[in-house]
């Protein structure tokens, strides 16, 4: 699918005259509204907003492109985040037609560079998923073969990419949910450093891993996307103070001297030969475009599947306590209480992978077991944080494969919630220590099936980790 | 096949279900756990959400190998980490929501208040 349209392709595109916002955003919708029936990538798609909004800047697209770095680009955001006025379901029956009052930083910042946003992604329930089968709205496909997953639990924002509707998307990533994906589509994912991008607007799932990334088909167009996002948000306590660097200045391509981390615990068993083989390529690339590879080890990484469902699942009961039919949302009838309002919209709004992981958060957090869990999770993450830093002595990026296994079929794991849970094992880490990652297409299976390598770098080191990612690509 | 490949990351052990070992999670414990978390579930629902609680927390339960004597429990940190900035600001009012948009997505509501059913009788 290297046919999709880049921003620069479709900016030269506007520079010359050849096309305007308005057709290149009524082709757009045309193809989603055409091929959603098939994938499902889209819950929303806002034709009305998105053609007035691109009927406003044709006249100006021109004299807009130096100024706006995503001028007339069309564009499709995961549907956790906020839209004024446009339904915001987080793939779940309980915000139902939930229109909210205000829109989330990040999406404000892509419509302040220029953007039109298009259409809001499917996506896993509260992005609780790797697979994009947990939605209320029915599962998405994969566009390189519909009998697979697109992976998840941004499945849509991916997809949009892939299928070229869009040259870019934003998903959110709380352990893996914009990378694997990425892995599963064959573009290139980034989840950026914790705190980089503003997360007000983001419907909250796990707070402290929860970051707001890029989708796009290069390297050079995720760049552009993140650097129209990064920053700090007044609105965002835990969003950075830290300078956002020029990105797109940052891909040379050159890696003479890039230290190479790879450690030897993510390429055993577990791992599928044809992954292993691939993501090895990949590295073999940076190696000869004069990168040093140096062995490094993250010795914890075995537990941080374990960390990680006791954290997000303890920080997600405590977030999803909010949806009790009070404010927005859905209402379950005839109530005989306020008691039974709560339980009764709960039981009927949420579905059944959220119900599970309320279930084992409120557990880790219960009386009696929050010592022997949530506590316990909370040491291990500082020993996983502290593994990161000593690698990050020794090398620049860390490499790895995204996910063990290309893309799965439908259904084929959806019984059996811990399976699914360990094809997290290389993604999960990296948001528990809170680094920047970024999935960059590096083959595909005999089966036709995309295969991602991860590059992780170190905080708010988006810049050099872009740049390797480049030299990858090239 | 001889080749040595180094240990991997996944267990060896089937994870289908919890073996004979694992701490049982009743469906009592299902019914209170439900109770903190405000869900009304379904006998069916807490049936197999005893059994995958049970398989989950058996396979979490390995965290039991590692000493973390004398580890801190992780904190979001000030510096490096995140870099997050200090929370205050000037006691100043500023635009905010206003109360019709506030109401406007509610379920039910009346003189510019949230119904819900009567708490106290």
């Amino acid at each position: 699918m290297a046919t999709n349209t880049t921003i620069e392709e479709l900016h030269a595109r506007y520079a010359a005259g050849e096309t305007t916002p308005s057709e290149v955003c009524r082709r757009a919708i045309e193809r989603m509204e055409q091929e959603n029936p098939a994938l499902n990538a889209y819950i929303t798609i806002d034709r009305e907003g998105a053609l007035a909004q691109a009927a406003a800047m044709d006249a100006e697209i021109r004299a807009q492109l130096d100024a706006k770095p995503l001028a007339g680009v069309p564009v499709a955001v995961k549907d956790n985040m906020c839209t004024a006025g446009l339904r915001t379901t987080c793939g779940s029956k309980i915000l139902g037609n939930y229109a909210p009052q205000y829109t989330a930083t990040a999406v404000r910042a892509l419509k302040e560079a220029g953007a039109i946003l298009i259409g809001k992604t499917n996506l896993d329930e509260f992005a609780m998923g790797g697979s994009t089968e947990n939605s209320a709205f029915g599962p998405a496909r994969n566009p390189h073969n519909p009998e697979y997953v697109p992976g998840g639990s941004s499945g849509g924002s991916a997809v949009a990419v892939a299928a070229g509707h869009v040259p870019v998307s934003l998903g959110s990533d709380t352990g893996g949910s914009i990378r694997q994906p990425a892995s599963f589509c064959g573009i290139v994912g980034l989840k950026p450093t914790y705190g980089r991008v503003s997360r007000f607007g983001l419907v909250a799932f796990a707070s402290s891993l929860d970051q707001i990334g890029p989708f796009a088909n290069n390297v050079r167009d995720a760049a552009r996307v993140l650097q129209a996002i990064a920053g700090r948000d007044r609105h965002d306590s835990t969003s950075a103070d830290v300078a956002v660097p020029n990105y797109l200045n940052a891909l040379t391509g050159d890696v003479r001297g890039l230290r190479v981390g790879v450690p030897p615990e993510c390429f055993g068993e577990g791992l599928d030969p044809q992954v292993k083989d691939r993501v090895e390529a990949g590295i073999r690339k940076l190696q000869e475009r004069g990168a040093e590879i140096v062995e490094v080890h993250l010795p914890h990484t075995k537990y941080a599947i374990a960390v990680y469902y006791l954290i997000a699942t303890a920080e997600a009961s405590s977030n999803l306590a909010r949806f009790d039919g009070v404010r927005y949302g859905l209402r379950a009838d005839d109530p005989r209480s306020l008691s039974d309002l709560y339980r009764r919209t709960r039981d009927e709004g949420f579905g059944p992978e959220v119900k599970r992981r309320i279930m084992l958060g409120t557990f880790a957090l219960s009386s009696g077991y929050y010592d022997a869990y949530y506590e316990k999770a909370q040491r291990v993450r500082t020993m996983l944080v502290n593994d990161f830093a000593e690698a990050f002595r020794k090398c620049d990026v860390i490499a790895t494969p995204t996910a063990p296994t290309p893309a799965f079929k439908l259904g084929e794991k959806s019984d059996d919630p811990l399976a699914m849970y360990l094809c997290d094992i290389y993604t999960v880490t990296i948001n528990l220590a809170g680094v920047p990652a970024v999935s960059v297409p590096c083959g595909a299976s005999a089966a036709g099936l995309p295969i991602g390598l991860q590059l992780i770098g170190n905080h708010f080191d988006e810049a050099r980790l872009l740049n390797a990612a480049f030299a990858v690509e090239l | 096949m001889s080749r040595k490949r180094p240990a991997g990351l996944f267990p060896r052990r089937p994870l289908a279900g919890p073996s004979q070992k694992s701490m049982p999670i009743t469906q009592t414990e299902v019914e209170k756990i439900a109770d903190l978390a405000n869900l009304a579930l379904t006998a069916e629902e807490k049936q197999s959400l005893s059994v995958q609680l049970a398989a989950i927390v058996e396979y979490i339960d390995q965290l039991n190998e590692l000493d973390t004597s004398g580890v801190r429990p992780w904190q979001q940190r000030s510096a490096g980490e995140a870099a997050t900035s200090a929370v205050t600001r000037a006691d100043q009012v500023e635009p905010s929501l206003g109360q019709e948009a506030a109401l406007a997505q509610s379920p039910d509501q009346d003189e510019g208040h949230f119904l819900v059913p009567r708490v106290i009788g």
